[in-house]
């Protein structure tokens, strides 16, 4: 019992218990609410989530008063529980916070990537970067948003959401909400979407880092659409989906609604913005790329230094601030666990920064600028599972140990590898990425600073003592899941293109660079 | 007529032009260029990558002078760019067959 306890709900702290990863799903329970729109009929229409606690859709109540907690409102079986209305703050910061994490990938991650190339393949990594969102986004509103956000199965969702439906009832003019990690709080689930799409988008093209410079562009959009629909979707179900706080009650509508969440979430791994989903995912599916596709020509004979390091800087610093909007976003509201979110990301990436930069200077002679950008990118990576989670003093220690660690995932580990994995999208998004998973594990225990696990039936801390040891072990499980899921599906479907299509260009077009021969453009005209 | 050709440190440019018109020298061609003499290259890292850059970025002067004045412009030029630290260049002087300006046609020294 006290294992399914501690499986399921955990969360950040706050009184109101604000809480853990992302989450949701907007099912009957709050369904939409709109304005003077009267109790009619059963929950908006075509919802299927449907058969959600049993609880037979709550009515739309319109006037209902959103405030009172659901846990408060009448018991499970009764109809007309008061169905919560968004509040304005929290959208507006959710969009906003959307807007942060496109920011991320256009152009940030861009220019990041683009500025650690050579001259001649600035185009194609910046086009690659743009495609992919375009692509992903596109994907996700047609299938993959409901594929993983809706309930299904435990490791992949339903079609309930295909093509956005059941969202807007424009004859109603209702919308549907989402869950968030407080009981009777709730955003439209239209931001939920194009939140999670950013988030899907960003992963996607954060693996092109590792076969930059050699990849045919058909290859790499091909590869990306099964990679998306096969690792990413059942990942982030796995990882994120449950179906909200406000159905659980007691012990009994706990386990009938953990029953219906994600298989790592039952499991109760910590992940509150996608250490394991986008990171550990993204670095596997490129390492794998990068083994398969193979090494550059020349490479480690010829000099391929980046081509400007003020663009990846440029494009760093965009990564920080639009992390706010991933990290601090991923707490779906306005409220004390975004703030704390906030002020860990700030305090892990400083620190990291510190100590990579700190550690070059003193393993290799000199402070880089590119050391400097690294660690910030590495600081960034290792607090995104944890940043929900942790205390501030436990985000210092993950981002100083994420700096030197992300040094050594580009020096050593790259060496001991042996792959040409181009721009250390292993280095320092799979190294990070397992390294914060872990250490969620151990700095969110209460004795270290954390908050420890949220309980949604008491609606405050377990009571259980948290042991560090268990849930490192789940944290080090949903690390395996994801890095097994990723590499078998990555293998098949690299195989798979390189049958169809095939995943490099010929040598003399790598040579002439894939500005000229895949884009028929030149990024710099002297 | 001599043709004086300079390869200097890039930074040294503007004092030598300033040096050079002082003196009197009418004109000068200016070239990015990239070499290695004695100073030899420098290694760049970038991460874990290190990269032997074997060639420097210098700066090439090319200037003609009438035989009359081609040793105070070459001191001119040493005076200039002399910094005293390995990799301050070099100044090389050929014989110069015939000068043309095309615009008027005038050759020799009249064209300089």
């Amino acid at each position: 019992m006290k294992r399914i306890l501690k499986s399921v709900i955990l969360a950040s702290a706050l009184l109101l218990g604000a809480g853990s990863s992302q989450l949701v799903m907007a099912d009957d329970v709050k369904p939409a609410v709109v304005a003077a729109e009267p109790a009619s009929a059963p929950a908006a229409a075509p919802d299927s989530a449907a058969a959600s606690s049993g609880a037979a859709p709550a009515a739309t109540v319109a006037a209902a008063p959103a405030s009172a907690p659901v846990a408060e409102a009448a018991p499970a079986s009764a109809a007309a529980a008061p169905a919560a209305v968004p509040n304005k703050g929290d959208t507006a910061w959710m969009l906003v916070a959307t807007l942060l994490v496109i920011l991320m990938t256009l152009p940030g991650l861009a220019l990041f990537y683009g500025g650690l190339v050579r001259t001649k393949n600035m185009l194609s990594v910046l086009m690659q970067v743009f495609m992919i969102f375009a692509v992903i986004i596109v994907l996700w509103c047609i299938y993959g948003y409901s594929l993983a956000f809706t309930e299904g199965g435990n490791f992949i969702g339903s079609f309930d959401r295909v093509f956005l439906n059941g969202i807007w009832d424009p004859a109603k003019a209702s919308f549907t909400t989402a869950a968030t990690f407080s009981k009777g709080v709730v955003i439209p689930e239209f931001v939920y979407v194009a939140f999670q799409a950013t988030f899907a988008a960003i992963t996607c093209g954060l693996i092109i880092g590792a076969f930059a410079e050699r990849a045919k562009f058909s290859a790499v959009l091909a590869f990306v659409v099964i990679w998306f629909t096969f690792s990413y979707l059942p990942i982030a179900h796995m990882v994120w989906f449950w179906t909200g706080p406000d159905a659980i009650k007691d012990a009994a509508t706990l386990a009938t609604e953990t029953a219906k969440a994600g298989y790592l979430w039952q499991k109760g791994a910590l992940d509150f913005a996608g250490g394991t989903v986008v990171h550990i995912n993204a670095a596997i599916a490129g390492l794998v790329g990068a083994i398969m596709i193979g090494k550059r020509v020349g490479y480690g004979r010829e000099a391929m230094a980046p081509h400007s390091l003020t663009m990846t800087m440029i494009g760093a610093s965009l990564l920080w601030v639009g992390w706010f909007g991933f990290n601090a976003g991923s707490a779906l509201e306005a409220g004390d666990v975004a703030a704390l979110a906030f002020v860990n990301t700030l305090l892990a990436t400083a620190a990291a920064t510190v100590s990579w930069v700190f550690g070059e200077w003193m393993s290799k002679g000199k402070p880089s600028m590119l050391g400097g950008a690294s660690g910030a990118v590495a600081g960034l990576v290792a607090i995104t599972p944890a940043c929900g989670y942790v205390g501030p003093m436990g985000a210092l220690m993950i981002g100083l140990i994420a700096g030197v660690v992300c040094l050594w995932g580009v020096n050593g580990l790259k060496r001991l590898i042996g792959a040409d994995d181009s721009l250390d999208v292993f280095g320092v998004h799979g190294v990070g990425g397992i390294l914060g998973a872990l250490l969620t594990g151990v700095f969110a225990a209460p004795s270290l600073g954390g908050q420890g696990i949220f309980d949604y039936v008491t609606n405050k801390m377990s009571a259980d003592p948290y042991s560090i040891f268990a849930q490192v072990t789940t944290q080090a499980t949903a690390v395996g899941v994801t890095i097994i899921w990723s590499a078998v599906v990555s293998v098949i479907a690299y195989k798979l293109v390189d049958l169809v299509i095939g995943l490099r260009v010929p040598e003399d077009e790598e040579r002439e660079g894939l500005d000229i021969t895949s884009h028929g453009e030149s990024a710099y005209h002297s | 007529m001599k043709l004086i050709t300079a390869i200097i440190k890039p930074f040294k440019l503007d004092e030598v032009r300033e040096a050079l018109s002082e003196m009197g020298v009418q004109g000068i061609t200016v070239t990015e260029v990239k070499g290695f003499g004695r100073q030899k290259g420098h290694t760049e890292l970038y991460r874990g990558a290190e990269y032997v850059v074997d060639f420097l970025p210098k700066t090439k002067i090319e200037a003609a002078v009438d035989d009359a004045i081609v040793d105070r412009a070459i001191e001119a030029i040493e005076g200039a760019a002399r910094t005293g630290k390995i990799g301050d260049g070099k100044i090389f002087v050929y014989d110069l067959q015939q000068v043309v300006r095309i615009r008027t046609g005038e050759t020799g020294n009249d064209a300089l």
